[in-house]
């Protein structure tokens, strides 16, 4: 184990915890403006992975794929948001729960239809293929970096779109009390169909740069999906400052655990029983983390509403 | 006799009915599909105790329905190669251990579980749930001891003294004499003291706490009873298929009890069996026409939640008397 290797390592965990924030944040902006659990987020995800990689294999242009996954994952989030997601606000979260569950079913099934069970296969863009040296030598992609960039830019759109403008005004009033600013004359329903529509496109923005590193397949914004669960959780539903912080720690313990635990058992025992133990208990650090977090703070980190 | 307890009745007769007329029929497929009904019934039977009674909406499940799968995978195996358990307790074929270890080990976890879970309510009870449920799910895959992401095969059906278990009609037989117990149960817990403050506790915390009764310690029996009864169910659905794998513990599988009950009717005694012979048969109907029935499973779904409010219960027996 070196100190380039472990480097490497800690960017790559940023880079899993970057993209679990653009899931985790449309999460719990949705969660934390409409009260609405959304298990179909995930869906969204692979909506965004699967129009980029249709679009960039037609176009040859990873850009144009990567401008389709926004609009698709948007068009495809304001639509089921119109059709199903508003029937369910006043509904109870088993309600909520059941019928995105149903989405997930729809839209697994639809994209397998469409486009077959066979993964697809999205190539990084020429602009951020090479890869850049460490200190220590190691050499690091440029993609992976432009990721974490990408989700560090995000964050810092979200900080300013909610804190600074006039709409980021309106969903934290949304937030606090729905029935005062309908009554204040502004359209509730609109600004659901926004915010929802936003979160997918976030959902579809992570899915389409997630399809460059690994394929693209139906039923691949599961995993990430439970993770982000994990992460609002950690991080207090509904607040996006929570958001970033649990992705942040999701993403490091998940990666570095797998990456240090065999070392570490490899202290105590012979190397291949290390190798299965460590990996056995890397595969739920996350969920102990979780645990420990929860039995201290049972409203996560940063609790915004209750 | 109430309109609702006659319908109850009227599906689990039903049920029984079905394979023997199946084999008189010589479609000795159809008993395989009733034992299917039946478990899965148990199972979210079980989940019905914490979701139906108590409002607690656990979405790992599934954790404990593989508990049980693996209880009778692990156990059999353990037998079979004549390698001890852990301190040194003899493996074993016979249904009834395997049943009592999975219920008492899923007891167990769930009793941790609830612990923690039971601190925190509404969103935050399903997504911790889930959690804890994908934690046993990758332990299972990345544990490479019983079959890892494998799973396990059980190459004969486990034994029940005096009964050929081999046989599709003994097998189905067990499974719903379990059922009915499981059924029994339910309608015990729900007519009891206890029953009525689980429920008080869901409709009401801040009226049950006045009365002096805390719901902390009710939810956690309520939570580990059900896990127990769904662990039970669990080790039936690995002897029927003969195979336990990790897919066992999947959220999807989670995701799936609670649309048992959805479809049945919630709190209802019969909601579970009711859900789950219109699931199986939906599932059997439409994946004969289609291969991509999840889609139209998902529509129908989605249909019931938006304007099947009840589920079949719901439908058939009018709407639950108590809130």
């Amino acid at each position: 184990m070196s100190i380039a290797l472990l480097i490497e390592q800690i960017l790559n965990g940023l880079q899993f915890g970057v993209m679990l924030f653009l899931m985790a944040a449309g999460l719990t902006l949705i969660f934390g403006v409409m009260g609405l659990i959304n298990l179909a987020h995930g869906s969204l995800f692979m909506v965004g992975a699967f129009a980029c990689a249709s679009v960039a294999a037609a176009t040859g242009s990873f850009w144009l794929g990567l401008v389709a996954s926004l609009a698709a994952a948007a068009a495809a989030g304001a639509v089921v948001e119109i059709l199903v997601i508003r029937r369910l606000y006043e509904r109870d979260h088993l309600d909520q729960v059941l019928a995105t569950f149903a989405l997930i079913l729809i839209f697994s099934e639809g994209t397998r239809w469409v486009f077959g069970s066979f993964p697809l296969y999205l190539d990084i863009p020429r602009l951020l293929a090479g890869a850049v040296a460490l200190p220590g030598g190691a050499q690091y992609p440029v993609y992976r970096l432009a990721v974490i960039g990408v989700g560090i830019a995000v964050a810092v759109g979200l900080y300013l779109l909610i804190g600074k403008t006039r709409l980021g005004m309106r969903i934290r009033a949304g937030e606090s009390d729905r029935e005062m600013i309908a009554a204040l004359g502004i359209d509730i329903g609109t600004l659901y169909t926004l915010v929802f529509a936003l979160g997918a496109a976030l959902a579809g923005l992570a899915g389409a740069m997630v399809g460059a590193l690994q394929s693209v397949q139906v039923g691949m914004g599961e995993p990430v999906l439970i993770l982000a669960f994990v992460v609002i959780v950690i991080g207090g539903i509904g607040s996006i400052k929570g958001a970033l912080v649990g992705a942040v720690l999701v993403g490091l313990t998940e990666t570095l655990g797998r990456f240090l635990l065999p070392h570490l058992f490899g202290l105590m025992m012979p190397p291949s029983a290390a190798a299965t133990v460590g990996a056995a208990i890397a595969s739920m650090l996350i969920y102990v983390v979780m645990a420990l977090i929860l039995a201290f703070r049972p409203q996560g980190l940063f609790a915004a509403n209750g | 006799m109430t309109r609702e307890t006659a319908i109850s009745i009227l599906f689990v007769l039903a049920l029984l009915a079905a394979p023997f007329a199946a084999q008189a029929m010589g479609e000795p497929f159809y008993i395989t599909l009733a034992t299917r009904i039946a478990i899965l019934a148990l199972a979210a039977t079980g989940l019905n105790i914490a979701l139906g009674l108590g409002g607690l909406v656990s979405f790992g499940h599934a954790a404990f329905f593989g508990i049980g799968g693996y209880a009778a995978g692990i156990l059999v195996t353990h037998a079979f190669n004549g390698e001890p358990l852990l301190g040194g307790l003899p493996g074993t074929n016979q249904m009834i251990v395997i049943w009592i270890t999975g219920a008492l080990v899923a007891g167990l976890v769930a009793a941790l579980i609830g612990l923690i879970s039971l601190r925190t309510s509404g969103v935050y009870f399903i997504m911790i749930t889930l959690a804890f449920a994908q934690m046993i799910y990758y332990f299972a895959i990345s544990w490479p001891a019983y079959g890892g992401e494998d799973g396990l095969s059980i190459y004969v059906r486990n034994a029940f003294p005096g009964v050929n278990t081999l046989a599709p009609m003994s097998f189905f037989l067990i499974c719903f004499v379990l059922l009915a117990a499981g059924l029994v149960l339910f309608a015990l817990i729900r007519a009891s003291r206890f029953g009525a403050a689980l429920q008080a506790g869901r409709q009401n915390e801040t009226r049950l706490a006045a009365v002096g009764i805390g719901p902390f310690r009710i939810r956690l029996v309520a939570f580990v009873l059900s896990a127990m009864v769904t662990a039970v169910a669990g080790a039936l659905f690995a002897d029927l298929n003969r195979f336990v794998s990790p897919s066992m513990f999947s959220w999807h599988m989670s995701g799936e009890l609670i649309v048992l009950i959805i479809l049945g009717g919630v709190g209802r005694l019969a909601g579970p069996l009711a859900g789950a012979v219109v699931y199986v048969l939906f599932e059997f109907a439409l994946g004969g026409v289609t291969e991509h029935w999840q889609l139209f499973l998902g529509l129908i779904l989605l249909a019931v939640v938006l304007f099947a409010r009840g589920g079949v219960m719901g439908l058939v027996a009018g709407r639950a008397r108590h809130g």
